[in-house]
């Protein structure tokens, strides 16, 4: 489920690619640790399988068909740093090149599918996948990706003020269930299908700060499930939390150093907003910056 | 004659497998072009990649009088030019030009340096048009080239080739010995294809089971080994003597 | 495909496939935050941006019914959405959805399609963005065509022998799809090892090493001004004179 521009209320927008900038730059040095970058034809060519495993249709019933998304088979495949690293990629190629999620709208996909969605799916994996749940744990790592990933969206979208009647509401909840189960499905019968090509290529859980990981697929799941929880019982969306949390004064403070310009350029207040926009965006850009320079020397 | 490659009692199994490699003896002297022909699965890949140290067996494996072990790898992956069989994995970069100036950065060269050298080597396979063009919209024989040029633009001494002819139309391998026949560097050719060995090889080695059967000019073993696809369709059925 | 008409249209040679990346990808951000925080007289600001953008798209040499065609792979998508909102008695902000996302995507392919994408990488690069992910998705770009060639390849074989698999129950084929599936993926984890040795072979010391640095010139800043200024001036023409009630 990817986000196109347009849709999320600009606090959400912003907020989220605040957050994910730092976290794809933190994914990206965990991933590179200890191999260079030695490890980036590997990444990027399993990012193009995911991308090209999509043309090939997996039957459900009547008629209709489903397809892996990925994120979980990649997370047992490869670890979480490095399948998020590539779900990042796989989701900057696809805002780019196909339209397909917004560009503004990237970091919110990239918080719910190549991080939610890969710490949640790894979450049943790491837990189970080395015994006698391991197949039970590669289906729930599939479902349980799919399902916090498309709740995490579903959250923005309420929050953001997209309306829905609560049949529809109902009714893509039960849709999400559906595509969660399904992937469960696929990742298990591919899976199933390596190891029976070649035995041990999905290898065990990978031992080693096993608690931090837990904790991270633990607040993923959480969290998909808080925005939901959230965002149902706050209709009104993303101003009222504003007018309630006093963002909106903050906005307006952090607005007025440019009101003088306003005035002198064509006294509108669109024009204020519009520009408060553009250094909000320049702002975002500078945190990131700082905080990937900061995390660069500090991993150095 | 200096003497290029010692190989002496080879011996390398895969981790999962059986052996690959079963006491391979080789030598190639300067000047030298050499066919190594033998079955699918005899072991011809995996003995080049030991050449260059991408794998290392058993035995003693001595490039330009270096001895291949970790210490001497970089020096020998400069002296050895390694062209793989699938093009499409060789060209990894976005542009013909990236891809072949790709092995000059990181002998060292300044980007200009590296562009230079790079430009020259496409020239050298007549493909400096292509330059910045994406190697996925190439020719099959045209990326063979560039890939060809990835490797020349590092100034090997030797040039080792996986079954260059593999995806080629004739008119391309055509192309593709005479290209060959006019680089000064000794060659190690891996192939199937005799007319191809028959243009640019002066020796042949044969591969069976992990170990080179026998060696010697390439209509020899061609003729020893039944290696050729008889036109005669009376012989289709002929066996290769055991 | 999608992405090989982007290719064939970001070789054109026009002024605006010349500009640095840096300054097309500092302009959509202008255009998108534009359209993003726009709430009133959404109608007519769509009318003017869409012409703003349809010239552009004309004057980079690039066939202008294609591209709105192309763009216009995202209206299924927020179709759904704004038939939701519009059922949930929202009509406006349905319509809102519809046309900020077209307008979105519609630039964002007007800069793909006139920027290559490694040298679209390289702009982000040198903006800040990590550079490891962006070697990752310049691998994940080159290796697509190969390996979604690979699995065309596969399915299609699926469909020829789909006289068989039709008989088959729905368990079988899911079977046979997951198959399918293993064998890429075996064999794209093998394409990777590939390139790896191949890297390794030509001397690859654990990073890359990048052959020219992006040049930022004058002509990239007045473009990047004028660029940016045009959807802010738009929005103002509009908000100012339009009567649309939004
Ligand atoms: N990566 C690998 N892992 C395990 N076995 C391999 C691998 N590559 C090749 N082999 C096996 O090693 C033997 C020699 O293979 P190879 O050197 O590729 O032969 P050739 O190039 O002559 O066709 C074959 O039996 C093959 O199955
Ligand atoms: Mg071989």
């Amino acid at each position: 489920m990817h986000i196109p521009d347009g849709f999320l209320a600009t606090p959400v927008w912003a907020a989220l690619d605040v957050a994910a900038a730092p976290a794809a730059g933190y994914l990206a040095r965990r991933a590179q640790r200890g191999f260079d970058e030695a490890r980036v034809p590997l990444l990027g060519v399993m990012g193009a399988f995911v991308f090209a495993a999509q043309m090939i249709n997996f039957p459900v019933g009547v008629g209709t068909s489903g397809h892996l998304v990925g994120g979980a088979l990649l997370a047992c495949a490869l670890g979480p740093a490095a399948a998020g690293v590539t779900m990042c990629a796989i989701l900057a190629i696809q805002a780019l090149v196909f339209q397909d999620g917004g560009v503004l709208a990237l970091g919110a996909n990239i918080v719910n599918m190549a991080i939610l969605g890969v710490f949640a799916g790894y979450l049943p994996f790491q837990l189970w996948g080395g015994g006698r749940w391991r197949r039970f744990a590669i289906f729930a790592a599939g479902t349980l990706s799919v399902l916090v990933s498309a709740l995490a969206a579903l959250a923005e979208l309420l929050i953001s003020g997209v309306k829905m009647p609560s049949a529809v509401l109902g009714m893509s909840l039960a849709l999400f269930l559906v595509s969660a189960l399904l992937e469960g499905a696929i990742t298990l019968a591919v899976i199933e299908a390596l190891e029976a090509i070649q035995p041990g290529f999905i290898g065990k859980p990978a031992a080693g700060r096993p608690f931090a990981l837990r904790a991270a697929g633990l607040a993923a799941v959480l969290l998909a499930a808080v925005g939901v929880w959230f965002a149902s019982t706050a209709p009104d969306g993303v101003q009222k939390l504003a007018e309630r949390s006093g963002i909106s004064q903050a906005a307006a403070l952090f607005s007025t150093p440019l009101a003088g310009y306003q005035v002198a350029f064509a006294g509108s207040p669109w024009l204020r907003k519009a520009i408060a926009g553009l250094a909000g965006v320049a702002l975002i850009y500078g945190v990131c910056l700082l905080i990937g320079r900061a995390a660069r020397t500090r991993s150095v | 004659m200096a003497r290029l490659i010692e190989v002496r009692n080879l011996r390398f199994r895969y981790e999962d497998g059986a052996p690959a490699l079963n006491g391979v003896d080789f030598r190639l002297e300067e000047g030298e072009t050499v066919a190594l022909f033998g079955a699918n699965g005899s072991g011809k890949t995996t003995f080049v990649m030991h050449l260059n140290g991408l794998l290392a067996g058993d035995g003693s494996v001595e490039v330009c009088g270096l001895a291949v072990d970790r210490h001497n790898i970089p020096a020998v992956r400069r002296k050895i030019g390694l062209v793989f069989q699938d093009s499409e994995s060789q060209l990894f970069m976005p542009t013909v030009l990236e891809d072949v100036a790709f092995g000059p950065l990181n002998l060292g060269m300044s980007p200009e340096q590296a562009v230079a050298r790079a430009h020259a080597a496409l020239a050298t396979v007549g493909m400096d048009a292509a330059a910045s063009r994406a190697p996925y919209h190439l020719s099959a024989g045209e990326k063979k080239r560039v890939a060809i040029a990835g490797i020349l633009a590092m100034d090997p001494e030797i040039l080792v080739l996986d079954e260059p002819t593999t995806f080629l139309d004739p008119p391309a391998q055509r192309a593709l010995a005479g290209l060959l026949a006019g680089l000064p560097q000794a060659k190690v050719l891996v192939t199937h294809n005799i007319p191809f060995a028959l243009a640019t090889c002066n020796r042949a080695v044969f591969f069976q089971g992990g170990v080179i059967a026998a060696e010697g000019p390439v209509e020899e073993i061609v003729s020893r080994f039944a290696w050729d696809f008889a036109p005669d369709p009376s012989k289709w059925n002929r066996r290769q003597p055991a | 495909m999608h992405h090989v008409v982007l290719e064939r249209w970001s070789r054109g040679a026009s002024a605006l496939h010349r500009r640095d990346p840096r300054a097309k990808l500092a302009a959509l951000l202008v255009f998108l935050v534009v359209v993003a925080t726009a709430h009133r007289a959404l109608p007519a600001l769509a009318a003017a941006l869409l012409v703003l953008l349809s010239a552009a798209v004309v004057g980079a040499g690039i066939p202008l019914a294609g591209a709105l065609g192309r763009a216009a792979l995202v209206l299924p998508f927020t179709a759904v959405f704004g038939a939701a909102c519009w059922l949930a008695g929202d009509p406006a902000r349905g319509l809102a959805l519809v046309l900020k996302s077209y307008l979105s995507a519609l630039a964002v392919l007007l800069v793909v399609s006139t920027t290559s994408l490694p040298v679209l990488l390289r702009g982000l690069e040198t903006a800040g963005a990590p550079r490891y992910l962006l070697m990752v998705a310049q691998f994940l770009y080159r290796y697509l065509f190969v390996i979604s060639e690979e699995a065309q390849h596969m399915s299609k074989a699926a469909a020829s022998r789909g006289a068989t698999l039709r008989g088959l129950a729905a368990r079988a084929r899911f079977r046979a799809a997951a198959g399918a599936l293993a064998v890429l993926f075996a064999r794209s984890y093998g394409r990777a090892g590939d390139i790896h040795r191949a890297m390794l072979a030509r001397s690859f010391p654990g990073h890359f090493l990048t052959l020219d640095a992006l040049r930022f010139r004058r002509g990239d800043a007045v473009f990047l001004v004028l660029a940016s200024l045009a959807p802010v001036a738009a929005r103002a023409a509009v908000e100012r004179f339009a009567r649309w009630p939004a």
